[in-house]
Order: C-alpha cells, then sequence, then structure tokens
C-alpha cells in the first residue's frame, strides 16, 4: 500500500483570475511620501556599451540575433547536422532559464534535448559518459556559480581521460555551457567568473565569447574540438548584445585572440563582456590623453594565445589586463607573468590589472565593486606617465 | 492528513494522526491565530515585494505562495533556540519567530539596516538572535551542514534540534545524499524537513526522481520517515513536533516530506506559463490553500469571521507598507563593508584594495552613486 503522493487534479477554471498574479499591483498603491521612482531604487544604467562587430560577410546570409538567441542558432545546426548531439541540463526542455534552448525540444525531439535532476556533478558525470560513449554530449549549467559540485568530474575526469587511458578514451565529445559574469544585481551566485579555476587544469579548453557572431563561431569550434571544453556566456549580454549573425554553421578559431582594434600606445586584453568596457577606455584614451590603444579580446582563456599578445606589447610596450574575477590568482596573474617573462625589455611601465577586488562578488556594493572604464581610464593613465 | 510510508517496509513506519479536523486539541486559540495572521502576513508581504521588484525597487524576489502552511506549522513546534537550515522559500519560518518586517525589508532593499550588510541578493535571510542560519544560493548545501551543525549540538547536551529545509528538487544533489547518509551514521539530532512543491523551476517532480518521493529515501538511510499535506498546518505542526521529541531524546535525524504546491513562479526572473498550465495552479490556489484550510477551521470554530478578516486585512497591508516605506527611504550600508569579514580581520591587501578603491572613487566621485549610501 504506496502511500498517496500529491495529486495533480485538473479542474474546470472558474472565472476568478489566479491570486497570485497581478493582484499585487492594487497593493501597491503609493502614500504621498514616497516619489513613484525614488533616486535611491532606481536601476544603475550598465557599466559597459556593447560594440557590435561588423556585419560578417563570408559565412552567408546573416539574420538579426542577440547573444541568446545566436547560441541556440548554434545549437540548432549541431543537433541538425550531428544525429548524435543532445543537450541536457537543468530545465533545458522549455527553453532554458535564459532562453537559449528555446524550440529545439519541439525540433529535435525529447531524447535529444532534455532536463536531468537538479544535480551539477551528475550533469557532467552523464556528459562524459555520452562522450566516451562516442555521442556529442552538451551539457548545461544553470549559472556558473553552480558548476563547483562539477569540478571533480571536469577536473579529475574529463581533463585527464585521454591522457591517463594513453589515448585510448577521450572526453573530446563534451562541451559544457554556464552563464557567467556579472549582471547587474547578481550578488555572490550569480555573478562569478571562474574561469581561473579551470584555467589551471591542463586537457580543458575554456572560451569566453564576447558578442553574438563570436558566441556562434567559437560555440561550434568548442562543439567540433575534440577535447572537453567550458563555454562561458556573459550573461549580461543575452539580451543586450545583438548583431547581424550568419544562419548557416560557421567555425571561429580557439586559440586565438582577435585584435579588434588596432593602436600603438597601450595594449588593453579582457575578454567576454570586459572587451566593450576595453573599447570605450580605448576611445577614452583617445579623447582625453591622445593615446592609442589596442584591444585584444583573448576569446580562448585555456589554451590562450601569447603570440598574439606578445606581438602587441612588443609595439606599444605597454599592457593593461582586466577582469571582473577577483585579481589575486585571477587569469590577469597569469598573462602579466608569461609576458613580462617574454616581452620584458619592451615594457615600459609594469603589466597592470585592473579587476574585483579580493571579495565575494557584493549584492549592493557592486557598482564600487567592477573593474569599470574609470577604473581602467586612470590604469592606462598611469601608465602613459609612468 | 498525515500518511505513513510503506506499511509494508521492513523499517520502523512512523504513524501519527493528524489533520484539520482534531489535530489540533491541544493549541489554544491565540495560538491558531498566531498561526492565521502569520502566514497572511507573509502572504501580504510577498504581494507587495513581488510588485516592488516589477516596479525596479528592489532588484529580486522570490515568493511563499502556498507554502506557508509549510513554514508556520513546522516553525511552531520548535523550540526557539533550535537551529534553522534553510533553501531560500522559508520565510514563513523567520516571520513566525518575530523577525520584524523592518529586516526582512532592510535585506530585500539592502540598505543599512540590512543584518546582512547588503551583500546578497534579496530573500537571502539571516539572523543570529534568531538562530536562522542565513541562506546561501546553491542548492542543498545546508543538508550536510545541518548534519554537522546537529552532531555539535548534540554534544552540548542542551535539548536543542536542528531543521533543514531544502525543496524535492534539492533533494536530487550529492549534498542531500551526504547528508542524509552522516546524519544517520552519526546519530544526529536532525530534522530533515522536504518540501515537496512539485516544481524544481520548470522541472515537475516525474522528470527530478521517479522512486515514490523524498520521504521513501529515508529508509534506505536508515532514516525514521513520514509524508505529511503540507498545506494542513495542524499536520506539519504534529509531525514536526514528535519528530522534535524524537530526534532529541533519540539523536537520530528524522524525514519529513511535505506535500504541497508552488502556487507562484520559481522567482521574479521566471514566469511559469511557460510550462505549467493557469488550471493547475488555480486547483490549488483555490482548493487547497493553507491559509483558506485554515481560515475555515477558525470560522468553523468562531473564532474568526468576516469582520476579523477585513480588520486583519487592513492592518497587516499597513504594517507591510510602513516598512516598506521605512525601507525605501534608508540609505545603503557604508562601502567600507564591501571589505569586511572576508575574514575576521580584514588582511593588509585588502586594506590596500579599499584606499585605493576609495582615493579613485575620490577622484572619480561623478560616476558613483555616493549619495545613496551612508558617508
Amino acid at each position: 500500500m504506496m502511500a498517496a503522493v500529491r495529486l495533480l487534479l485538473r479542474t474546470v477554471s472558474s472565472a476568478s483570475s489566479c491570486a497570485h498574479s497581478g493582484s499585487g499591483t492594487a497593493l501597491l498603491r503609493l502614500s504621498p511620501t514616497c516619489s513613484s521612482r525614488p533616486r535611491a531604487q532606481r536601476r544603475h544604467a550598465a557599466h559597459f556599451a556593447f560594440h557590435p562587430d561588423p556585419v560578417p560577410t563570408k559565412y552567408g546570409p546573416t539574420v538579426k540575433m542577440n547573444l541568446f538567441q545566436s547560441i541556440t542558432s548554434a545549437l540548432d545546426n549541431t543537433l541538425a547536422s550531428d544525429p548524435t548531439a543532445v543537450i541536457f541540463g537543468e530545465d533545458v526542455a522549455f527553453g532554458g532559464v535564459f532562453r537559449c534552448t528555446v524550440g529545439l525540444r519541439d525540433k529535435y525531439g525529447k531524447d535529444r534535448v532534455f532536463n536531468t535532476p537538479l544535480c551539477e556533478q551528475g550533469i557532467v558525470g552523464f556528459g562524459i559518459g555520452v562522450a566516451v560513449a562516442g555521442a556529442t554530449a552538451i551539457a548545461e549549467i544553470q549559472f556558473a556559480d553552480y558548476i563547483f559540485p562539477a569540478f571533480d568530474q571536469i577536473v579529475n575526469e574529463a581533463a585527464k581521460y585521454r591522457y591517463r587511458s594513453g589515448n585510448l578514451y577521450d572526453c573530446g565529445n563534451l562541451t559544457i555551457r554556464a552563464p557567467w559574469g556579472c549582471v547587474g544585481h547578481g550578488s555572490l551566485y550569480h555573478s562569478q567568473s571562474p574561469e581561473a579555476y579551470f584555467a589551471h587544469c591542463p586537457g580543458l579548453k575554456v572560451v569566453v565569447p564576447r558578442g553574438p557572431v563570436q558566441a556562434k563561431g567559437l560555440l561550434l569550434s568548442c562543439i567540433a574540438d575534440e577535447n572537453p571544453c567550458i563555454f562561458f556566456e556573459p550573461k549580461i549580454l543575452y539580451r543586450a548584445a545583438v548583431e547581424q549573425v550568419p544562419t548557416e554553421p560557421y567555425h571561429l578559431p580557439l586559440s586565438q585572440a582577435e585584435v579588434v582594434q588596432e593602436g600603438s600606445d597601450v595594449t588593453l586584453v579582457a575578454w567576454g563582456t570586459q572587451v566593450h568596457v576595453m573599447r570605450e577606455v580605448a576611445t577614452m584614451a583617445q579623447e582625453k590623453l591622445g593615446v592609442s590603444c589596442e584591444v585584444i579580446d583573448l576569446q580562448t582563456i585555456l589554451p590562450w594565445d601569447i603570440e598574439t599578445v606578445c606581438k602587441s606589447v612588443v609595439k606599444t610596450g605597454r599592457l593593461l589586463i582586466s577582469h571582473e574575477a577577483p585579481v589575486t590568482g585571477g587569469f590577469a596573474a597569469e598573462i602579466s607573468s608569461s609576458i613580462q617573462e617574454q616581452c620584458f625589455l619592451n615594457l615600459e611601465a609594469p603589466i597592470a590589472r585592473v579587476c574585483g577586488y579580493d571579495t565575494p562578488f557584493p549584492h549592493i556594493f557592486e557598482p564600487f565593486y567592477i573593474p569599470d572604464k574609470w577604473k581602467c581610464f586612470e590604469a592606462v593613465k598611469r601608465m602613459i606617465n609612468y | 492528513a498525515v500518511s505513513a510510508v510503506r506499511e509494508d517496509s521492513k523499517a520502523e513506519t512512523w504513524r501519527r494522526c493528524g489533520g484539520c479536523r482534531n489535530g489540533s486539541d491541544s493549541l489554544s486559540k491565540e495560538t491558531v491565530l498566531n498561526f492565521y495572521q502569520k502566514m497572511t502576513l507573509l502572504n501580504t508581504m510577498d504581494r507587495i515585494l513581488y510588485e516592488s521588484q516589477r516596479q525596479g525597487r528592489i532588484s529580486f524576489y522570490m515568493t511563499n505562495y502556498g507554502e506557508e502552511g509549510t513554514h508556520v506549522g513546522s516553525a511552531a513546534a520548535l523550540d526557539p533556540t533550535d537551529l534553522v537550515f534553510g533553501q531560500y522559500r522559508e520565510a514563513g519560518v523567520l516571520m513566525y519567530r518575530g523577525f520584524p518586517l523592518d529586516l526582512f525589508m532592510a535585506q530585500c532593499y539592502a540598505n543599512a539596516d540590512d543584518l546582512g550588510k547588503g551583500r546578497q541578493m534579496p530573500v537571502h535571510y539571516g539572523c543570529k538572535d534568531l538562530n536562522f542560519v542565513t541562506i546561501s544560493s546553491p542548492l542543498a548545501t545546508q543538508i550536510p551542514q545541518a548534519a554537522g551543525a546537529a552532531y555539535a549540538v548534540k554534544r552540548e547536551n542542551a535539548n536543542r534540534a536542528v531543521i533543514c529545509y531544502f525543496g524535492e528538487g534539492a533533494a536530487s544533489e550529492g549534498d542531500a545524499h551526504a547528508g542524509f547518509n552522516f546524519s544517520a551514521t552519526l546519530e544526529c539530532p536532525l530534522i530533515f524537513f522536504c518540501r515537496n512543491n512539485g516544481y524544481a523551476i520548470s522541472t515537475p517532480t516525474n522528470e527530478q526522481y521517479r522512486g515514490d518521493g523524498i520521504a521513501a529515501r529515508g529508509p534506505g538511510y536508515g532514516m525514521l520517515s513520514i509524508r505529511v499535506d503540507g498545506n494542513d498546518v495542524f499536520a506539519v505542526y504534529n509531525a514536526t513536533k514528535e519528530a522534535r521529541r524524537r530526534a532529541v531524546a533519540e539523536n537520530q535525524p528524522f524525514l519529513i516530506e511535505a506535500m504541497t504546491y508552488r502556487i507562484g513562479h520559481h522567482s521574479t526572473s521566471d514566469d511559469s506559463s511557460a510550462y505549467r498550465s493557469v488550471d493547475e495552479v488555480n486547483y490549488w490556489d483555490k482548493q487547497d490553500h493553507p491559509i483558506s484550510r485554515l481560515r475555515h477551521y477558525m470560522t468553523a470554530r468562531d473564532w474568526w469571521g468576516e469582520d476579523e478578516e477585513r480588520a486583519w486585512r487592513k492592518q497587516s497591508r499597513k504594517l507591510v507598507m510602513e516598512a516598506f516605506e521605512r525601507a525605501e527611504r534608508r540609505l545603503k550600508p557604508h562601502p567600507d563593508l564591501m571589505f569586511t569579514d572576508v575574514y575576521d580581520q580584514m588582511t593588509p591587501g585588502l586594506e590596500k584594495q579599499k584606499e585605493a578603491m576609495w582615493r579613485h572613487v575620490q577622484q572619480y566621485k561623478e560616476h558613483y552613486p555616493l549619495d545613496l549610501y551612508e558617508k
């Protein structure tokens, strides 16, 4: 005699509307002492201005897409061309909390786009198994902040599968996607940029796109790549970043940094959202200081393209690296150390890092925490005057 | 009603009679009215704060609609010194214990009165005085922590228990397995309280598990378990009361699975019409709501009527609105608080970073919202 589990009874809906939705509005008629939009609660403007890529011309027809739509497009292309490909994670079936998988389950079937139980270590472990058995596994972790239960599977298993087996087995078919980075109000657990933890793990590839065109091409390259890849998607850009994106599949190279803007006096290196901050810093430096900045989007954190950065620093003699993650042990430390080894005599000033402070990511203090354009601009000024 | 788990099970099954009809003979009218007022006050606060997020006044919110019975019933069965570990949908426990509206609001507004110093998203409450451990977003992390806390509390020999709340989705995490197993093997005075509310964001229970819910897992760990009607505040009270008594007396964990329904969206970032029908939600809202069921119980005894309802609705709304307006006007915490409590003591490195931040902000002050923060 099994205990009864809750029964869901469907009844004919009554005329009354659902109590929880909408009726709250009537409750919030304001007293005279409350202004309708108190200054204290106005949402502050975003800390960046998205700089769209020029329209790609060599990949066929393009369509206007935001970042989440460009991800959907990459996934759609993959499911269409690769019959073994499956997409799974929490809430992906209805389209995902950021709408990256909208429409895919209906189009390709519930055996290919499916929810898993709520368990990140399970999602990645399962994904490794899918990959090892020869199918293409695309695992979604709901927020990068929640990837840590899967750290053991990623670092001890996925990354080391090929090496430890003498190349008998590998996790090349595994790609892990996760929303990443600050979003204005994400606080400790919806804002993290964990790339540095994974950069310390040989065997993995770690990739961060700056916009829709890059995202689709880089994600398709990650999926095609024969190594386990982690693809971090800047969540603040999901809606805000809009570009013309090719509808057909295309691949952008991994481990190749891109000079998004040429310059002669200072090299600025960043990835993800921060690339757009740097572009604005470059404009400010030109206008206010007459300084010409070269902006590099690193794109792949591991294995990273030291050649492109070196080539730039040899030219400019000055390097500023910026990321939201805390400065100590952040990936800027690796870049800084390697560049001073390779380009020591070319440097006109110490390498600057403008990063998050060494604290957890704070909620109400976010405007003070993030490495915004003013902090980066000030660092450029100091380097020029060194 | 309270149902037992598997009569044919080899493990001792634990039964309790209870329910709206006869389960509350030991509770005074005063106590029951307090249950009702706390549940409805929570509901009123939820409506106002949900709306305030829609208006851009706070950044985020999670409502507790439909689960008020699980909060108040269980909280009422505990001692005030019992330690509470929650997930994020247990605000009614804190409300029952007396956490003031001003402090709920302060946390949601991240203003200078927030006990958490403005660092966390809304609804991540914590209160040392009320023995409610600060909420964190990652799911199920509190479960093994609760086991450890219960072990330490056992050794204190102070007649204290620990309760650990989580949803049926969080129960899928590896940490849940760890917490259940540790608490049983290490003989901890701990109540595991699972709010089975039907959904983990969009994921319904049949995609979360295929076994007989969460209660059926208990015997697998050697843990006595019970399933209750979570929308019957008296059943929840009775089950928790008995679990607490035995957990402390016998130093073993108990698992209560409270069947309920998440009437609201997962959060202000969710629109649940994308994955469930209005009919389904309406059923629970209209036919099986813990607040309505308690009200019927009270009106049947002439403890409550339309006049009392009208007066209370007006008063509770006034209380919430006054706290809300006060919270809106309050400044945010001093930005120095971004750097403290990383460790118990500030490190020299953090001191330098703080000084650098202020130097920078002084130089570029027109670009930072300093007026909104305490000086």
